[in-house]
């Protein structure tokens, strides 16, 4: 019998290009968010809202990851925005090798600020690093409020989380307070946003918050609680 | 669900680490599993059977080593494990705490039987 010892992380080659598409993204200024959730939270509609808020004030480019159809790519395409779509074909998450491949049919002059809306689903993503700047997880009022104890992985990963369809929160089933005591125990540095894409509630509030972390990327603001996990 | 893909990974990295023609050898594969990995062990140990059947590496096996998630309280000092994810000081109620452990897959080792073995 003999032993090789290895010592190798699994997912090292995924890492690896992580840590180029970080140094790219760091090149070009680009302050990048990788947008998780599970299917239906609201991702697209947040990113909607988002490019409706500045309004091509800010220069906004999305990639947008999913299992099939363009059809999150051609919401994006109407507000004027560089967009492209990965279709992963029945992947359950990006991996960064996709987001690396996407960067190149992506215009990114002037562009600020990268979201890249992952494949709907709250357990696969958080394992992989795409070389985002931070993990933003968006959980629903409908979803109910127990989400960051079931699935922690994700909230552990995450800087952000945006609690989103509060207006449906009179017909639902979930206590905004329970969901946010659980999402800080199992991350307590979480910064919490509370929107509705219906109302457009709470969206003034994600986007400033956004736009510092872009002027931050220039050198200008610091520090606003935004972590790299 | 990516199992089949980690699985694949694990066997990219036996590939690279043992000399070809001793490839068929390979008995053990050791992968260090955290709580929070994102893959189920179980899951993980069919899709390398599945993708090994029929090639030199058909008579390996995954074995695990599972690593609790743990975190270390900064206030208090206290070490304490729970497979939750909580983070938050069960003694003290401190927020400022490091996890130590939880979030490994790597393989470690990779176990041959030499010909030796197979005489004896
Ligand atoms: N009432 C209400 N409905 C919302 C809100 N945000 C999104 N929706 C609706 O929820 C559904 C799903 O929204 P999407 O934005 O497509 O969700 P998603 O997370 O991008 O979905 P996937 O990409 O498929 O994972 C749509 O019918 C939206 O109109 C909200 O704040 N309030
Ligand atoms: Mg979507
Ligand atoms: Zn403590």
């Amino acid at each position: 019998m003999s032993i090789i010892t290895v010592e190798r992380k699994v997912l090292e080659k995924n890492d690896e290009i992580a840590r180029r598409n970080r140094a790219t993204f760091s090149q070009r200024h680009l302050f990048v968010i990788n947008l998780v959730s599970s299917p239906g939270s609201g991702k697209t509609s947040i990113l909607e809202r988002t490019l409706e808020y500045f309004n091509k004030r800010v220069k906004v480019a999305v990639i947008e990851g999913d299992v099939q159809t363009d059809f999150d790519a051609q919401r994006i395409a109407r507000y004027d925005a560089p967009v492209v779509q990965i279709v992963t074909n029945g992947g359950c998450h990006l991996d960064a090798k996709l987001v690396e491949d996407a960067l190149g049919s992506l215009d990114l002059t002037g562009v600020k600020l990268l979201i890249i809306e992952n494949v709907g689903n709250l357990v696969c993503p958080s394992n992989y690093d795409l070389g985002e700047e931070m993990k933003v997880v968006v959980a629903s009022t409908t979803e109910g409020d127990d989400k960051p104890l079931k699935y922690p992985g994700m909230f552990q990963h995450a800087s952000v989380l945006i609690i989103n369809k509060i207006d449906l929160l009179p017909y639902v089933n979930c206590s905004m307070n329970t969901l946010k005591r659980n999402a800080l125990q199992i991350n307590p540095s979480l910064k919490v946003f509370e929107t509705s894409c219906t109302t457009k509630s709470g969206i003034a509030e994600w986007c400033s918050w956004l736009e510092q972390n872009i002027h931050h990327e220039d050198g200008e603001g610091k520090d606003i609680g935004a972590t790299r996990r | 669900m990516h199992e089949l893909s980690v699985a694949q990974s694990i066997l990219d990295i036996v590939h690279q680490s043992v000399p070809q023609d001793e490839l068929a050898d390979v008995r053990i594969v050791r992968v260090k599993v955290g709580t929070f990995s994102g893959v189920v062990a179980d899951s993980l140990d069919f899709c390398f059977s599945a993708i090994s059947a029929e090639t030199p590496l058909a008579k390996a096996r995954l074995e695990f080593e599972h690593i609790p998630f743990a975190v270390e309280c900064r206030q208090c000092q206290k070490t304490f494990e729970n497979d939750i994810g909580f983070v938050v000081c069960p003694v003290c109620g401190g927020v400022d705490t490091a996890v130590l452990s939880g979030r490994e897959l790597q393989v470690t080792e990779i176990e041959l039987e030499n010909e030796k073995d197979k005489i004896a």
